[in-house]
């Protein structure tokens, strides 16, 4: 069944067409990821599919409603974590619960309740009376997390849930969406991580210039658009290296001072590396990452 | 309209609660300041106007000032830091409300601060003995009309405002001149004809009409007109800020 489906969504601010035409479908219970570079329309598809923004063409269902026209009652039974975190600054972190609570008509309560079990999955146990300036960035992402479930959602969107933390604190948050997942809660994430990506989701869909330019899982998409094997080298020489690697590998790029060989079987290429002191190399696995770059290519969007 | 927008009117209570003190102190004092300093000081110099210590005339003016002000400063400055700095209602707007809710709960919100403020000066009115009749309670619901009408004014100044320097052009040159002509300090019956005109078209001086004649225990000789006036700006206001409020944020 579908939580989420959009059909040939479009959005255009005066003549620029942000959005240009998005289908997609998200099942119950997946983790469905929404990858792009900056500018892709990443945060304006959430926005459609929320119904916070009219779109000029298509059709979106949430939680069975169409939306924007019930966008509201398909918004009870859904939790956003926003890109930059809103939390309310002149409150303390249970405060904000509470008040988060009353948007969607719970009773006093009933929000009270639901606060121990919702700081303890956040990992806020005990920080219910601290102000939001005395938390660390990681505390502030998950509390604001903490905040998309007060309603006990049924499907949760998450704008870039780890930008901007450190390591431990990506992690612990990653371990908590996967918590979710376990939980039978369907998770929409945008990100530009590669990693999170191949990590949380099940599905996902890469998005550039307002389009979905591919779709799949993370292994199928690895399997589907890229050879297995990556070999990256550099150092005094290359150039000269990389006119002999064009004969042996079937896709060879160069970024800066940096070639790339994509190759199925990577043997050839590395045995016209050895002996090449000079030339500094890595033999590694294809990642989404190469995916990502070879189906957007590598100029910065920013 | 549901009664969503009550959810937003009980955050702002929430904050108030917290900085009561503060929030009282401040809204409070300045008032007070200028109604016992230029009611005293300058009533010294004034015998008498329009059959009343210059204090008491002065007292009508300065509850709707003050009222004015709350209801602007909430509407402007703390409405705008929740809208552009805090991103307040982007968050309230993931949840099942629309700006329209939110619009509607900042516009009661700064409404019943600023009567809240009305009433306080009006307490400090009926314990210094310048009320003449019990009719001066009228003054309850005249303020809450002042309040609702320069909230909803003022909100849209905030959803159209791209910085803080936007409220000063208003505050400057429409705020401060209303002040001047609407009947504050002297009656306006005193002013040029044209003057006179424009003060009878702006809220204030209709909030003045009401609030004096109950302070000096009559009825106010045109009741219906200056409570239409009031209603109608606050209606006006409330329009067009929902108006360009939709606008913003469906950007």
């Amino acid at each position: 069944m579908n939580v989420l489906s959009a059909r040939g969504v479009r959005k255009a601010y005066g003549a620029n067409e942000v959005v240009s035409g998005v289908d997609l479908r998200v099942a119950s219970g997946e983790c469905f990821g929404l990858l792009g570079p900056n500018g892709a329309g990443k945060t304006t598809t959430l926005k459609l599919c929320l119904g916070l923004i009219k779109p000029e063409a298509g059709d979106i269902e949430l939680l069975g409603e169409p939306v924007p026209r019930r966008a509201r009652e398909a918004r009870t039974r859904v939790g956003v974590v926003p890109q930059s975190d809103n939390l309310d600054p002149d409150f303390t972190v249970a405060e904000n619960l509470l008040v988060y609570g009353r948007y969607f008509g719970m009773a006093a309560g009933d929000i009270k309740a639901r606060i121990p079990a919702l700081l303890g999955f956040a990992g806020l146990a005990g920080r219910a009376d601290s102000r939001i300036s005395t938390l660390s960035g990681g505390m502030k992402r998950r509390l604001t997390l903490a905040r998309a479930l007060v309603n006990d959602p049924q499907l949760v969107f998450m704008d870039e849930p780890t930008t901007g933390l450190d390591p431990q604190a990506r992690h612990l948050i990653w371990e908590r969406l996967r918590k979710l997942t376990q939980e039978g809660k369907t998770l929409v994430l945008t990100t530009h991580f590669m990693e999170e990506a191949e990590r949380l989701c099940h599905r996902l869909a890469i998005m550039d210039r307002g389009r979905i330019i591919a779709e799949g899982s993370p292994r199928a998409l690895i399997a589907e658009h890229i050879e297995s094997q990556v070999v990256e080298v550099h150092g005094s020489g290359h150039e000269a290296w990389m006119e002999r690697a064009k004969g042996i590998c079937p896709r060879v790029e160069r970024a800066g001072d940096t070639v790339y060989c994509y190759a199925e079987d990577a043997e050839p290429v590395l045995q016209t590396l050895a002996g090449q002191s000079e030339l500094v190399y890595l033999h590694r696995p294809a990642s989404l990452e190469d995916v990502f770059l070879k189906l957007t290519g590598r100029d910065l969007r920013d | 309209m549901s009664l969503r927008w009550v959810a937003v009117w009980r955050r702002n209570m929430l904050v108030w609660r917290k900085l009561m003190a503060a929030s009282v102190l401040t809204n409070l004092a300045d008032p007070l300041i200028m109604l016992f300093g230029l009611g005293y000081g300058l009533g010294v110099l004034l015998p008498s106007i329009e059959g009343m210590p210059y204090i008491v005339f002065f007292a009508a003016g300065s509850l709707c000032t003050a009222t004015m002000y709350t209801a602007s400063f909430e509407s402007m400055f703390s409405g705008f830091s929740r809208m552009h700095g805090q991103k307040t209602w982007d968050a309230i707007l993931y949840a099942p409300l629309v700006i329209d809710d939110i619009v509607a709960g900042e516009v009661m919100w700064a409404a019943s601060k600023a009567w809240l403020t009305g009433s306080t000066i009006l307490a400090v009115i009926v314990v210094f003995g310048f009320a003449a009749s019990p009719l001066v309670l009228l003054t309850l619901p005249a303020a809450f009309l002042v309040g609702l009408a320069f909230s909803s004014i003022g909100l849209v100044m905030t959803v159209l405002a791209r910085n803080w320097d936007f409220f000063s052009f208003y505050m400057t040159l429409v705020m401060t001149p209303m002040m001047m002509i609407s009947g504050v300090f002297f009656p306006a019956e005193r002013l040029p004809a044209p003057l006179l005109a424009v003060a009878q078209a702006l809220p204030l001086y209709h909030g003045v009409e009401l609030v004096r004649p109950a302070i000096a225990g009559r009825l106010p000789e045109q009741p219906l007109l200056h409570v239409l006036v009031l209603l109608g700006y606050a209606a006006a206001g409330y329009s067009l800020a929902i108006y360009f409020a939709r606008r913003r944020f469906s950007e």
